[in-house]
Formats: C-alpha cells, sequence, structure tokens
C-alpha cells in the first residue's frame, strides 16, 4: 500500500454522485458515525434533478405530495448539513483502485482535478453515468471541439472580436448570447423556433439586441461547418423552409444540454450488466467488496428506478458500511424519533 | 387462491379479454438506414416502451419517459400524424434538446399506444444524444 501524504485525503466513505441517493446515503451514513466525501461532476448536487428538472414537480416521493427537482435537492442538502460532508464537483473520478482485502477493503481513487482520496468504503451513485454536453451530429465536429467549437465558455477573453454562433433556446444559449455580445464582433443566435425556455428577462434581452440591430436571429439549424486546422470560418445553416445559408464566424457554441455517459465507470473492473451495476439485495454491494452502488446505476431483480428505491438502497449499503469501517463495534439499530444519541447527531437533542 | 398475471397489463386499461378494443396493435419502427422493424405495442402502454421492450436501436430513451431528456426522437410517419396529435408545450420545449427537429418530430415517450394506431410507422433519427 502507498504511503499517503499530506496532499491526499483520508475518509471513511467517498459517494460518487451528488444525487438524490448519493446525498440520502450520507445521511444514512451520517448516523451511524461514518464521514463522506462527495465527488461529481457537474457544478452543483443535485444530479439529474437539478440538472434535468429542477423546475418539475415530483410526486411520488413518500410523505412529499408535491416537491420540484431543485426543492428535493435544497431539502437532502438541509437534512445532511449535521453530517459536514465535504463536496467534490466539478471533478470526475477517473481510477478506482483497489488496495485492502476482502474482509478490509480499502480503495485509493483519483480524479482528473489531480485529488487523490483513501477510502474505506466506495459507493457508486453516479445515475446514468457522468453528464457530458450533447454534441450535434455535425461532420468532422470533434476536429473543431476545445479549438472554435465550445459547449461551454471557460475563458470570454477567447471570445472577442470573434464572429460568434450561438445554437439553442434555454439559459445557457441566452445567458452567453448576453453576455459575449459586449465583446464579440458579431453574435448570431440560432435556434428551431421563435420560442424560448430560456428566463422571460433574458428573451425580452436578447430580443431588444437584435430590435437594435446588434446580434442577428435566425431560425434553423446547423448542419456543417467549413474551416481547416480544427480552426472555423462558417458554419452552415438551413433555414426552416430548406434554404442553405452560409454564416462566416470563427466560434460555434451548440447547446443542446447535457447527455448521460456511462464514463470512467467502465473501467473499474466491476461486473457491468447493460451499463448497470448489479449489486444484492441485502446490502446492494457490487461482486467487489467495498464498493457499493445505490440508485439508477445498479441492477436488481425487480430493481425501479425511483428516487425512493435509492433512498432504501443508500440505508442498507450504510449498515454494511459500518461493519467495515467499525469492524470490532455493534451496530445498534435505532430510530430518530427516540434515540437522544442520534439526535445528538442531527443537532436537534 | 386469486392468480393474478402481472404481464395482462392489458387489463389494467379496461381491455375486455377476448373481445372489445384490441389490447395489442402494431408498430413499425424505420431506423436511419431504412430498415424497418415491425413489433407489437400494447394498449397503454407508450411507443418509447414498445420500442425499449423490443430492443429497437436508436431509442435512447435516457430519462425513461420523464419528458426530460430528449433521447427518444422520432418522425411520425404523414400518414399517422394526426392521429398522434401534436406535441405539448412541454415536448415542444424538450424537442430543442434534439437534433435536426422536423414539423412530424415528437418524443415516443409522449405517445401513448391506441387502437387507433394500429399500423403506426415511426422513423427514428441516427442520433439521438
Amino acid at each position: 500500500m502507498s504511503h499517503p501524504n499530506a496532499a491526499e485525503i483520508n475518509t471513511d466513505v467517498v459517494i460518487i454522485g451528488a444525487g438524490p441517493a448519493g446525498l440520502f446515503t450520507v445521511f444514512e451514513l451520517g448516523l451511524l458515525d461514518i464521514k463522506a466525501h462527495i465527488i461529481d461532476i457537474l457544478p452543483r448536487a443535485g444530479g439529474q434533478c437539478s440538472e434535468l428538472y429542477p423546475e418539475k414537480p415530483i410526486y411520488d416521493i413518500p410523505g412529499l405530495p408535491l416537491v420540484t427537482g431543485q426543492g428535493l435537492t435544497d431539502n437532502l442538502m438541509q437534512q445532511i448539513e449535521p453530517f459536514g460532508p465535504t463536496f467534490h464537483f466539478n471533478e470526475m473520478v477517473e481510477t478506482l483502485t483497489s488496495v485492502g482485502t476482502e474482509h478490509a477493503p480499502a480503495f485509493r481513487l483519483t480524479t482528473d482535478a489531480g485529488k487523490i482520496f483513501n477510502a474505506k468504503v466506495v459507493i457508486v451513485a453516479a445515475g446514468g453515468g457522468s453528464f457530458q454536453p450533447k454534441k450535434p451530429p455535425i461532420p468532422d465536429i470533434d476536429q473543431y471541439e476545445g479549438k472554435s467549437v465550445f459547449y461551454a465558455v471557460r475563458q470570454m477573453e477567447d471570445f472577442r472580436d470573434k464572429d460568434v454562433v450561438i445554437v439553442g433556446g434555454g439559459d445557457s444559449a441566452l445567458d452567453w448570447t448576453l453576455n459575449l455580445e459586449p465583446i464579440a464582433k458579431s453574435l448570431t443566435l440560432v435556434h428551431r423556433r421563435d420560442a424560448f425556455r430560456a428566463a422571460p428577462h433574458s428573451v425580452s434581452a436578447m430580443q431588444e439586441l437584435v430590435a437594435k440591430g446588434k446580434i442577428a436571429f435566425k431560425l434553423g439549424q446547423i448542419t456543417h461547418v467549413e474551416g481547416n486546422q480544427g480552426q472555423l470560418t462558417a458554419a452552415l445553416l438551413k433555414t426552416n423552409d430548406g434554404a442553405i445559408e452560409k454564416l462566416s464566424c470563427q466560434r460555434l457554441m451548440p447547446f443542446f444540454g447535457l447527455t448521460m455517459k456511462l464514463g470512467p465507470v467502465a473501467d473499474w473492473g466491476l461486473n457491468l450488466n447493460e451499463n448497470l451495476v448489479p449489486v444484492d439485495t441485502e446490502k446492494f454491494e457490487t461482486s467487489h467488496p467495498g464498493i457499493f452502488a445505490v440508485g439508477d446505476i445498479n441492477y436488481y431483480p425487480g430493481k425501479l428506478k425511483l428516487i425512493l428505491s435509492g433512498f432504501h438502497e443508500g440505508a442498507l449499503a450504510a449498515q454494511k458500511a459500518h461493519r467495515y469501517i467499525y469492524p470490532d463495534k455493534k451496530l445498534l439499530f435505532q430510530y430518530t424519533t427516540s434515540s437522544t444519541n442520534l439526535q445528538k447527531k442531527l443537532g436537534v437533542s | 387462491m386469486v392468480k393474478i398475471n402481472f404481464r395482462d397489463t392489458a387489463a389494467f386499461y379496461g381491455a375486455e379479454p377476448g373481445g372489445g378494443a384490441p389490447t395489442k396493435v402494431k408498430i413499425t419502427f424505420v431506423d436511419s438506414h431504412g430498415q424497418p422493424r415491425t413489433v407489437e405495442g400494447e394498449v397503454g402502454s407508450t411507443v418509447m416502451e414498445t420500442a425499449r421492450r423490443n430492443d429497437i436501436p436508436e431509442i435512447a430513451a435516457e430519462c425513461g419517459g420523464a419528458c426530460a431528456c430528449a433521447t427518444c426522437h422520432v418522425y411520425v410517419d404523414s400518414a399517422w400524424s394526426e392521429k398522434t396529435g401534436k406535441a405539448s408545450q412541454m415536448e415542444e420545449d424538450m424537442l430543442d434538446f434534439a437534433f435536426d427537429v422536423q414539423p412530424n418530430s415528437r418524443l415516443c415517450c409522449q405517445i401513448t399506444v391506441r387502437p387507433e394506431l394500429d399500423g403506426l410507422i415511426v422513423k427514428t433519427p441516427s442520433q439521438q444524444g
């Protein structure tokens, strides 16, 4: 086993994924005095709930007749607050290596941000995998990605004095239209219809810029790009009546939302069944002792991809995790309603 | 002892066994290379679920039918677009995340299989996500 140095993070549990299943698992672990670090590729907690449907109502959370994806995330964050989990956002776990034994598991994880974690237990709560931008089916677009085609803005200066084309009708497309307009040489917004999902004030601000002639708005879809060595010279617009129009540009930003890719989970040596991780239904442990999988990413006979299933799975995984982390302690089953011990941990006693 | 056949979901939707409205209809999925696949869809389920149960390619359905991902995009054959109806406002918003959206584009998790859709033809795009 390698010698951990000061830059490494040592913890009981690493949870991969900060969606509802991962968040509630923090709670169940916390009741058992187990500390967790949570890693997520997204910039915030909530997973699919906050990324795919923050405003959509959810009706099947027990005890909550109606809650939005964001509301549920906020509630879970409040619920786990007493246990002080440490979040590592905008990071993806790249490698997971077993450095322990069957009865005393230990793991070493590395992220794409260069962090190293040493943990006794790993709980994979990665849902459908990691969220990545959807790439439009434009021939050869991969040759331009990161050079002149971007799915996110890392440095605004990179767009100064450029002819910029932005595609989409949601908040990302509209926000960047408004933010880049002052520094771009020209800006064209392309969308398939004259209706926008983005916040109404962004839409009216955009329409004002169009009315003043500061930006252009085109109805249609980008079908091809032209350029060389990764540098764009033009994007071809297919208008809704079928005509092709060439838009000179040096920057293109397509905003088609996010898609889920399994990503590095496939490389960790776990058994996989159609991109899902098989687990037992007693402990929700994978084929590898000490690695658990909860929520949408796991599979077992009768599995339902419901948030409430993830909650149940996290609770049972925590029980087994306790045996690995505190092998000499006997686990007493207690209720939060009556146990002053648990209430102290929750900060309500 | 009461024997419940959970597979007979049509019973939940009021279709009478041995008569009345059909409980299964034929749906043809034509892939982006022009290959047709005709399968049976159960009345009351969705066209997306029918595709998934029958391993139809080019339907991803990442979100599982919540109208939250736009990866079950199909083009409804022109002869059927009136019967399938138009996309709702929420579905139109989600179609913004699909590629090469046409006037006959729908998200097939939002099309419920009904007896009058027997023979439905939909085409799938080359790329969903």
